[in-house]
């Protein structure tokens, strides 16, 4: 699979959107996109097995690698892995640009609490400014840091920690 | 807020004896003749487990009693039984804080009258008391109360110092701490605290979908309210010196900002419009001005901004993280933490903006700095491994840490600067609570709190 570098991604969008949606299927997400064989628009039964809605929450989740980057201990760096992320979310942004986007920056619980409000808020923008890099106007991007306040795992260790650094994905519907 | 309405009765020169007159009659309670000692199943041995480290004096705190027990709607029903409550917040407060050894009410004889003015010192004495403490309450016609509050030097026979309190029913228990105050400050030469107020963060829930709602108690955790519902994340809140406002930050609306809460009328406004988060809300000792930080494409400064609103002032302006700020006493410094180095530190600046400069230069990171109301001393985070309470002087030298736990963080000074609270995380489960420790450190406890606690900001005392 040609791994899109960073520049002229709008150049690039039209020919890498189904090349993306064929790199999502291979990773096995939760549910499939729609076949792209789908000329076939002519009044379907609505028992029709669906995938998820083009542009929606679930297809943005089917069709990105990640919803979620992470981050070292106190830093806010878009590494390599996180930057292939933001990649594939940068192509579904360019495929539904009337969608906006939510960045939630987060920390884990081994900070002081102000900190992390703005250090979330530092990661949150990190990943905002890469995908500004690639091409999706900032206009569509909102960001908010809840610092230590929403962990996902809960443990006091340095796996549960390490899955609490993070910075999230949502589309505002 | 009623706060006025404490009169400090300054020459209490002798009890009165007139009895008010009192239309109704008493409910329940059956009136002990004065000057008849109730059994004897107590004394001044024991009871007391704390480590004392400068004071270990023996303070015997009898009820309170009064000239005519009359129905009143303080706590108790009627002026006899709420004198020994009086006695008890009397005999908590001081037993609480590690510094003496009080025998409260509830292991002593009751007292007489009359006694209140005229003590048994050589009854006293025989129980080894080293200190006495004597109160009476009792009832005006329009329902206010008058709390008298007398510390004896017991082996001196002597009387050390006096006070008395005019309170609506409601305020009784700021009568107590008056009095606590009063004989904590004889006693040790030391600034009163007891009759203040802590606002923090009530915390309900699983470590991942926490409640987290502003709430309002005294410093004993009496009269214990929430603020908010908790269906938007409350964090970080401030009283203002006057007790009238909580600034605190709210995820109301989704985006974290920072609001000023009314007390008296329920109201709450956004402090300032900025582009950004705004978080970490401090005042300014005067009330007038509010600190806060906002974060802009990822770099946090601190601005002032006027407590009635209007234009902000910014008063850091360097790469990084740099948040917080709490004033010295005097308005003139302010303390704060940037990571502006590469890691948490703390830096201290002129009240506008100018000299900064970075004063902890030990291992580890250092944040979260709170100046002491006595302006001696900076109490912060230590954050080198665990996450330990610290003070220093204002140069950054003399660190002495307090707390050794996993995750004690956000430390608030009493108001006379001689005890820090701060919040404790435990580990795994995430619950919380607020402890506090004295300067020795030896003198930690937890306090009692109706759910989880953080965040615990500590007032001024009343006046």
């Amino acid at each position: 699979m040609p791994k899109l570098t960073t520049t002229k991604l709008p150049a690039l969008v039209l020919l890498t959107a189904s090349l993306s949606l064929a790199a999502c299927a291979s990773k096995a997400p939760k549910e499939l996109p729609p076949q792209p064989t789908a000329t076939s628009t002519t009044t379907l039964p609505p028992e029709q097995p669906q995938g998820p809605v083009p542009g929606s929450q679930a297809d943005f989740l089917a069709s990105v690698l990640a919803d979620t980057i992470h981050f070292d201990t106190d830093r806010y760096n878009i590494d390599t892995e996180s930057q292939g992320v933001l990649q594939s979310q940068a192509q579904w942004l360019a495929k539904y640009p009337g969608k906006m986007v939510t960045l939630e920056g987060h920390c884990d619980e081994r900070g002081t609490r102000d900190y992390n409000i703005a250090l979330g808020e530092r990661r949150a923008n990190a990943a905002k400014n890469y995908l500004v890099s690639l091409g999706v106007d900032a206009s569509r991007i909102s960001v908010v840091s809840y610092g230590k306040e929403r962990p996902i795992a809960l443990g006091s260790d340095e796996a549960s920690w390490a899955k609490n650094r993070r910075a999230v994905t949502i589309t505002v519907q | 807020m009623k706060i006025r309405k404490i009169a400090l009765i300054l020459s209490l020169s002798a009890l009165p004896i007139v009895a008010v007159a009192q239309p109704q009659p008493l409910p329940a309670s059956k009136v002990a003749p004065a000057g008849q000692a109730p059994a004897d199943d107590g004394g001044l041995t024991g009871s007391v487990t704390d480590e004392s480290e400068w004071q270990d004096l023996g303070i015997a705190i009898p009820a309170f009693p009064t000239d005519t027990a009359v129905a009143t709607p303080a706590e108790g029903g009627n002026t006899e039984a709420l004198g020994r409550n009086l006695a008890r917040v009397v005999f908590n407060d001081l037993k609480n804080n590690g510094l003496f050894k009080p025998v409260g009410p509830d292991a002593l004889p009751g007292i007489g009258y009359p006694q209140v003015t005229a003590p048994s010192f050589d009854v006293w004495r025989a129980r080894s008391a080293e200190m006495l403490v004597q109160g009476f309450v009792k009832a005006a016609p329009d329902g206010k109360l008058t709390v008298g509050c007398y510390l004896y030097d017991v082996a001196l026979g002597s009387e050390l110092i006096r006070q008395g309190y005019v309170v609506q029913p409601a305020e009784w228990r700021r009568a107590a701490h008056k009095c606590a105050d009063m004989v904590y400050a004889r006693l040790s030469g030391e600034s009163p605290f007891f009759d203040s107020k802590i606002a923090y963060i009530a915390e309900t829930g699983p470590k991942d979908h926490r409640r987290k709602q502003l709430a309002i108690m005294d410093s004993d955790g009496a009269n214990h309210r929430f603020i908010t519902n908790g269906q938007a994340t409350a964090l970080t809140p401030r009283y203002s010196p006057d007790y009238s406002k909580i600034v605190y930050l709210s995820y109301l609306n989704g985006y974290p900002r920072i609001y000023v809460y009314d007390i008296g009328s329920g109201q709450q406004r956004l402090v300032t419009e900025g582009k950004g988060p705004t978080f970490a809300p401090r005042w300014s000792p005067d009330g007038k001005s509010i600190l806060y930080s906002m974060a802009l494409n990822g770099n946090t400064d601190i601005y002032r901004v006027s407590a009635q609103g209007g234009a902000s002032t910014r008063l850091t302006n360097t790469p990084g993280i740099n948040v917080g700020g709490s004033y010295s006493p005097d308005g003139s410094k302010i303390v704060f933490e940037s990571d502006r180095s590469g890691s948490q530190q703390v830096y201290v600046m002129d009240a506008d903006g100018s000299n900064q400069r970075r004063i902890s230069f030990f291992g580890g990171r250092a944040a979260t700095p709170e100046w002491s109301p006595r302006g001696d001393q900076i109490a912060f985070t230590h954050i080198g491994g665990n996450f330990r309470i610290a003070v220093m002087d204002p140069n950054g030298g003399s660190l002495r840490f307090l707390t050794d736990s996993w995750q004690d963080e956000a430390p608030t000074w009493s108001p006379n600067g001689r005890i820090v609270q701060f919040f404790r995380t435990e580990k795994n489960s995430g619950k919380t609570g607020i402890w506090q420790v004295d300067l020795t450190g030896r003198n930690e406890r937890k306090l009692n709190t109706p759910v989880d606690a953080s965040d615990p900001a500590w007032g001024p005392v009343l006046p």
